[in-house]
């Protein structure tokens, strides 16, 4: 009995064993955890390395999948620093949770883009080709952004199709066509764009497409709120807009 | 033998202690935002009714395919000296331990329109097996069907060869034999190795969603909905994780004499 007793308290100390106090200083230092939408995987991998170069100290981690997940997963409490967001609606998820600080800072837009198979072998000039009888075509799914964003552009064009399957982010979802399992899918410019070796692009033009607004904003209980901060501002930045440019990314 | 009872240290307590609450700690996060009152509004919704189906025929499908073609695996590998026989069962035993979205991009690689097979398959027999239920059975199958294979075949071993040479010697053909006389001494075998192979084929998650896609009342089976409704309707995802979990404490009880002999 005592033995289970002493056992007992000895895991209470190691759950309830005090958090570490957050860093208080000025100058941006250690490691920060960023939540991103996949579709900014290649550009927020690249300002990273900006950022690191500018800011020694700081480590950036990344946990990049689609931002409905993510939004969830913070705000069932993961240990995230910074989340941004393919849409405003999941940023605002965490915001009405009290999970990322508002206000949330819009950093840039994205298009939609057809993806197919390099070269286009099925030769297809847009969203209305995807009827096509035999076509393969795979969406993000309906709680992701990109499925959501791609469900608008396929309403406002009036073309119905039946996906052969939702893929749970953008670039699951741009990966089936370049593997060659799909014959198209609707995805980010972006994402076509960081996948020129192995797909093709086919323009959506604007008057169907929709504008996907980026959203970002700090969590919270961040234990690094200065670097989670010194991120932000860095992507707003002339060097961070520059780079997101460069991958295709409009202003916001 | 009687093996003497001891009471662990206080070290080896403590740290039992949190092996138990990192197992039971996690099951209690389950049970205490189960919407209970409304977990049958929460069941009956289309989707998760259509994932609930889904995986019924899934599981079900696969652990047919195991128990046709694992069945004389296992005899095979308890019953003959064919040459090679170790690797063939290292072979079959693997995807027990290959991280199951590996096997999901194998058999992409595999079976898929450009795979290996399956440029074949498409080109001859118009068959494309990626974002089918057909698809969804193969990945729940090559999972699970080494459950089978591995407990029907220690099943075998452990029959006494001498019912068969005994039916023989009475001019029982040996498929015969099989049926009447090693059938029904290895069925306990067969219903453990069945009902673990179901229960797994339940749970399939990478292999599916990698190989045979997402897709409502096609290919989105129980841990695919799961993890794709959590993302908006957290309610509906705990409801089918508490159908998988009960599902999982059944087979457990089921088996346990076989088992985890106390």
């Amino acid at each position: 009995m005592k033995r289970a007793f002493v056992a007992l308290a000895a895991l209470a100390v190691l759950l309830f064993e005090a958090a570490p106090p957050a860093s208080a200083g000025n100058k941006p230092s250690g490691e920060i955890t960023v939540f991103a939408a996949a579709s900014l995987t290649e550009s927020f991998d690249t300002i990273a390395k900006q950022f690191e170069k500018k800011y020694p100290d700081v480590d950036v981690k990344f946990d990049y999948d689609a931002s409905s997940n993510l939004a969830t997963q913070i705000n069932q409490g993961a240990p995230a620093d910074v989340f941004a967001s393919a849409d405003v609606d999941n940023l605002k998820k965490t915001t009405d949770a009290g999970t990322v600080a508002p206000p949330p800072q819009d950093f840039a837009t994205n298009r939609l883009e057809i993806a197919v198979e390099k070269g286009n072998p099925e030769k297809i000039e847009g969203l209305a080709d995807l009827e096509k009888s035999g076509l393969v075509v795979v969406l993000c799914a309906d709680q992701v952004p990109c499925g959501k964003y791609a469900a608008e552009s396929l309403a406002k064009a009036g073309v119905n199709i039946t996906p052969a399957s939702k893929e749970e982010n953008a670039k699951a979802t741009l990966s089936k066509v370049s593997i060659g399992e799909a014959d198209a899918s609707i995805v980010y410019v972006t994402d076509v764009k960081a996948a020129k070796g192995t797909t093709s692009g086919v323009r959506i033009p604007d008057k169907v497409n929709v504008v996907a607004t980026y959203p970002m904003g700090v969590v919270k209980a961040s234990r690094n709120a200065t670097a989670a901060k010194a991120w932000v501002q860095f992507v707003m930045s002339k060097d961070g807009q520059k780079t997101l440019r460069k991958f295709g990314f409009l202003p916001p | 033998m009687r093996r003497r009872r001891r009471r662990p240290s206080v070290v080896v307590a403590v740290l039992a202690a949190v092996a138990v609450a990192f197992f039971v700690v996690p099951l209690i996060g389950l049970l205490q935002r189960a919407p209970w009152s409304e977990l049958t509004d929460d069941l009956t919704d289309p989707v998760v009714r259509d994932a609930l189906r889904l995986s019924l025929v899934c599981s079900v499908s696969a652990t047919a395919l195991a128990f046709a073609f694992g069945l004389p695996l296992a005899w095979v590998l308890a019953r003959t000296d064919l040459p090679g026989r170790r690797l063939v069962r290292a072979l079959v035993l693997l995807p027990m331990v290959l991280p199951p979205v590996v096997g999901g991009m194998a058999l992409l690689l595999a079976f898929g329109r450009r795979g290996l097979l399956g440029q074949y398959l498409d080109d001859w027999f118009g068959i494309t097996l990626p974002f089918t239920t057909w698809g969804a059975i193969l990945a729940e199958a090559f999972v699970a069907m080494p459950f089978f294979v591995i407990v029907v075949e220690a099943g075998l071993r452990s029959l006494d060869t001498r019912y068969e040479e005994a039916a023989a010697t009475l001019g029982a053909r040996r498929f015969t034999t099989f049926r009447r006389v090693v059938l029904p001494l290895i069925a306990p075998s067969v219903i453990a190795g069945a009902a673990l192979t179901w229960a797994r084929a339940l749970g399939e998650f990478g292999a599916t969603i990698l190989f045979a896609g997402n897709l409502r009342g096609e290919t989105q089976t129980m841990p695919l909905a799961i993890f794709v409704e959590l993302q908006t309707n957290l309610g509906g995802a705990i409801a089918l994780s508490l159908v998988l979990l009960a599902v999982s404490i059944v087979v457990l009880v089921s088996l346990r004499d076989r088992w985890f002999p106390a």
